[in-house]
Formats: C-alpha cells, sequence, structure tokens
C-alpha cells in the first residue's frame, strides 16, 4: 500500500492546497482501492462521475485563490443512511430506498467546506445492529480478518479509512455505531454531544439517541472534520497538559474480554506514565443503562418503521424485522419509566465527569466477532453478541456525552482493539483537546490505523 | 399492566400474525422490563426518603 493512500488529511490539507497533490489523483487512488476490495462490502454506492467533477472544480478554485480550508479536496464517504441529492438513500436494506430532493445539512456542510463525496458506505441495516451482517448489500468484512464482523452499524465507514477508500467518513451513532466499528477496525470515531450535528435528512432508528459524527484515521483529522460538520470555527482550547481521568468500574464495565482489560490497563499505565491522574469512579444506576435504552430506541425506532413493515415486511432481514416488531408491543408505562431513569442516569454521568475532564473505558468489550455469531463468551459466561458490543456505548446515547473512539493497539490475535473517552455534554471541543492530547499513550505509539490487509 | 399478563397477550398477538419466532424476544424484554421497573420503584422510594435526587 503506497503511504500517501494512508496519510493523514492533516497532511494532506498543505499538499493540496499548494497544488503538489491533485484532487483528481486523491479521487483516482480511493476509487482504485475501492475497486481492488470489493470483498469488503465497504461500499453500497461509488459516486466517480460526480467525485471527479468536484475534484475539478476543487482544483480550479484552489488554483484561482479560493482556498476554502482543510478539507478542500479531500475525498469522504457517507453512510447511506444519510441523503445525498438525487443518489438513492438504501440503508441498507431491501427495503424500496428514498430518492431525495435535497442533502441532508451534514452533507451540505462537508461540500460548503469543498470536500470530495465519493460514495455511499455499507452498513447494518438500517442502523439497526452493531454487527453489519444483515445487509441488503452483503456483510460488511473486517480488514483484520475477513471471517469477522467490521462492527456496526457504520461499518462500511470504518472499513473505508482502513483500507485507504477515502480520507474521512460520516457516520451515525444510536447505540455506540461510530465507536463500535472504529474500535472493531482500528479507526477514530467521534460521537457529537447529543444535537450538536443536524440529524435532519438521515433515516431515524431513534430520535432521542441518534447521532451523526466524524470518521477518521486520526484525532486531528476527527477535530478537522467535526470543525467543517458544525460550519464554525471550534474554540481554541490552549493551556492543560495534565489531565485527571475516570474509569468506570461495575459489572457493566467490568464485563470485558481478558485481551481487552488488558489493554485497558496498559493505557491506564501509560498515562499515568505521562503525570495524567488516573482514579476509579462509580456512575450510580449504570447497570440499568440496556434496560433504559431497550425502553427508548424500540418504540422509537417501532414508531419510525411502522408503515414500512406494514408495506415491506417481507423486504426487511427476518433478525432486524423481529427486533421492530418487538417495538411494537412495548408499553407506555414503561417507556415513561425508562424516560424517569434516563434523566437519572444523565446526571449520574454529569456528577462524576464534575471530578474528572473525562472518562475513560473501552469503546467495545470484545475483539470483533465473527460474523453471524449470535452468542460471544466472557470470562466463561455467554453473552448475546449485540448486548456485549453495545454494553459501553449506549449509556451516552441516552445521556447525550460527547465521546470519542481511538485505536489502542490489537489483540494477540491482530485484532484491533478501542478505547473511548467521554467528555461533558456541550464540550465536545474539550474532550477532542484531551484527546489530541493523550492520543499517543492511548494507541501507545503504533499510530491510529492498522492498515487493514496492506 | 402486569408484566406476565403483558407477555401473555403480546405471544399470542406474535403467534396470530404469524410470527412466532418473537416469542423468544418477548421473553427477553419482559426481563428487561422487569428489570426497569424495580430500577424505577428504588429511584421512586429514594427520592421519597429524600435521598440522592
Amino acid at each position: 500500500m503506497p503511504a500517501a493512500d494512508l496519510r493523514s488529511i492533516a497532511e494532506l490539507a498543505p499538499l493540496v492546497a499548494r497544488g503538489d497533490v491533485s484532487p483528481a489523483d486523491l479521487v483516482r487512488r480511493c476509487l482504485a482501492r475501492i475497486e481492488g476490495r470489493r470483498e469488503l462490502n465497504a461500499f453500497i454506492t461509488v459516486m466517480a462521475e460526480s467525485a471527479f467533477a468536484e475534484a475539478e472544480r476543487a482544483a480550479d478554485e484552489i488554483s484561482s485563490g479560493r482556498y476554502r480550508g482543510p478539507l478542500h479536496g479531500i475525498p469522504v464517504s457517507v453512510k447511506d443512511l444519510v441523503d445525498i441529492a438525487g443518489t438513492p438513500t438504501t440503508s441498507g436494506s431491501a427495503v424500496p430506498a428514498r430518492m431525495p430532493p435535497a442533502d441532508a445539512p451534514i452533507v451540505g456542510r462537508l461540500r460548503e467546506a469543498g470536500a470530495i463525496i465519493l460514495g455511499k458506505t455499507n452498513l447494518h441495516e438500517f442502523a439497526f445492529g452493531t454487527t453489519s451482517d444483515e445487509s441488503a448489500f452483503g456483510a460488511v468484512r473486517n480488514p483484520f480478518d475477513r471471517s469477522r464482523s467490521a462492527g456496526g452499524s457504520s461499518s462500511g465507514a470504518a472499513v473505508s479509512l482502513v483500507e485507504g477508500m477515502c480520507y474521512g467518513a460520516i457516520g451515525t451513532d444510536t447505540g455506540g455505531s461510530i465507536r463500535i466499528p472504529s474500535a472493531a477496525c482500528g479507526t477514530v470515531g467521534l460521537k457529537p454531544t447529543y444535537g450538536e450535528l443536524p440529524c435532519d435528512g438521515i433515516v431515524p432508528l431513534s430520535t432521542t439517541c441518534d447521532h451523526v459524527g466524524p470518521m477518521t484515521r486520526t484525532v486531528a483529522d476527527v477535530r478537522l472534520l467535526f470543525e467543517a460538520l458544525t460550519g464554525q470555527p471550534l474554540p481554541t482550547i490552549v493551556g492543560r497538559t495534565r489531565f485527571t481521568f475516570g474509569i468506570p468500574g461495575g459489572g457493566l464495565f467490568d464485563r470485558v474480554d481478558a485481551e481487552v482489560r488488558g489493554a485497558l490497563a496498559r493505557v491506564r499505565d501509560r498515562l499515568v506514565a505521562a503525570g495524567h491522574t488516573v482514579r476509579d469512579v462509580e456512575i450510580a444506576q449504570a447497570q440499568i443503562a440496556p434496560d433504559v435504552y431497550l425502553h427508548i430506541v424500540l418504540p422509537e425506532a417501532a414508531e419510525y418503521h411502522a408503515r414500512y413493515l406494514a408495506a415491506h415486511a417481507e423486504a426487511y432481514s427476518p433478525g432486524v424485522r423481529l427486533r421492530l416488531e418487538m417495538g411494537g408491543y412495548l408499553l407506555a408505562e414503561d417507556h415513561v419509566r425508562a424516560l424517569r431513569l434516563r434523566a437519572r442516569l444523565t446526571e449520574s454521568v454529569d456528577r462524576v465527569l464534575n471530578e474528572c475532564d473525562a472518562l475513560l473505558l473501552p469503546a467495545l468489550a470484545i475483539p470483533a466477532p465473527t460474523l453471524g455469531a449470535q452468542a460471544v463468551e466472557i470470562d466463561g459466561a455467554s453473552e448475546p453478541v449485540r448486548a456485549a458490543m453495545l454494553r459501553l456505548t449506549q449509556l451516552f446515547n441516552l445521556t447525550g456525552h460527547p465521546a470519542i473512539a481511538i485505536p489502542a493497539g490489537r489483540t494477540s490475535g491482530g485484532l484491533p482493539v478501542g478505547m473511548q473517552l467521554v467528555g461533558s455534554r456541550g464540550r465536545t471541543p474539550s474532550l477532542l483537546a484531551v484527546a489530541e492530547a493523550v492520543e499517543g499513550q492511548i494507541t501507545g505509539g503504533a499510530g491510529s490505523v492498522g492498515g487493514g490487509t496492506g | 399492566m402486569h408484566i406476565e399478563d403483558w407477555l401473555r397477550a403480546a405471544c399470542a398477538d406474535a403467534e396470530k400474525r404469524g410470527l412466532p419466532e418473537l416469542k423468544a424476544l418477548l421473553e427477553t424484554l419482559a426481563r428487561s422490563t422487569t428489570n426497569l421497573r424495580r430500577a424505577d420503584e428504588a429511584l421512586r422510594a429514594e427520592r421519597a426518603d429524600g435521598g440522592t435526587p
């Protein structure tokens, strides 16, 4: 793999600005990578023609002195849950796609920043799963072991980054769908504070838990992409070089694969050695988060899909259909109870973040599971794959706190492990500043992406 | 509504709709709802006692 293919946006931007690298060349390289790795099923729609037209326009603007910023002329991918005008939004489903007349606002912001939209990435159908083996466009395969899941639901996005098919990606996250594939594939993914980026023009799963956010190879790049998506400069956070981290403990957080636990211990040691403070914390009531999540996401998803289930039930993957049908049976009184407990969980996370700069925990409790696996074993106990994969991320969808996944080395079998930093609500730029400062301690100096199959 | 009554009615409906495979998921949901109600009762009791809000 040519090194240029895996350069970061931060490295490429000045070269593009000076005219040393042409946007059309970047598009060509990315398209060649997509073509050469089709068996991974990362993309649903490749937009080669419009990408070359956008590259030509970017080159013209840059050469005439109208450089827009670090995203200008950079190819990015968009999860196929997000509307791009005139391109079908399939949601990874055989249910008839919608044909949007307009871009989602988030796509508009990419265009304003001059990014080149290369295509739409594969996902777990309707973003309702973590393994991406339920997609009408084929299971998304993990570049590090093709018999394994790339996580989900924004799996195609993560694979597109690992394999050099683009330089930045847009994902969505309702229970961990940006952070889980980032961890499974060794990339960086940011779920901002709830409501910080607009979810209009994106097929909803659970409107009160849905987030959209950037995925990249480095924290610096995720900051650049996030800044472009907000449409305004991020505040500069300066002055601090030492931070306090809280590692949540208790049943919910301790049920983690031994190799992932080992990676967390190594990160903890490196942070302490670098002069940071790391302490154990407890998030009150955290163990109820999976139950609260079910009683909020299921009815919200069932409400959106009711009309499509009525007309196209047979077009859904059987597992996705059943989970959606289940949501229709949930009692309103239990939904109200879940809302009350959700408020309590939000207070609990706020409280521990009053005592530290960020929470530190794995983004994914297990290494990427085998495609099709229904259960995994952790410390000798069997557990459904979906529950194990969501366990460490879904809490922060309920509470709306910003969270970022960062690669933290690999297992003995060569599979990526990802850590997660969680910051205070409404302070995503501060979380990014912390993440940039400690990225080296988290990755262990191995870099932010392993380069997949090379 | 008692969870046992809800589960019985939901399973009967799923059967009637030709979705018998939904029953296992509904049983899982029933266990989750039991946990949820227990946690909510504890929270309400805590607040009634003037404990930590």
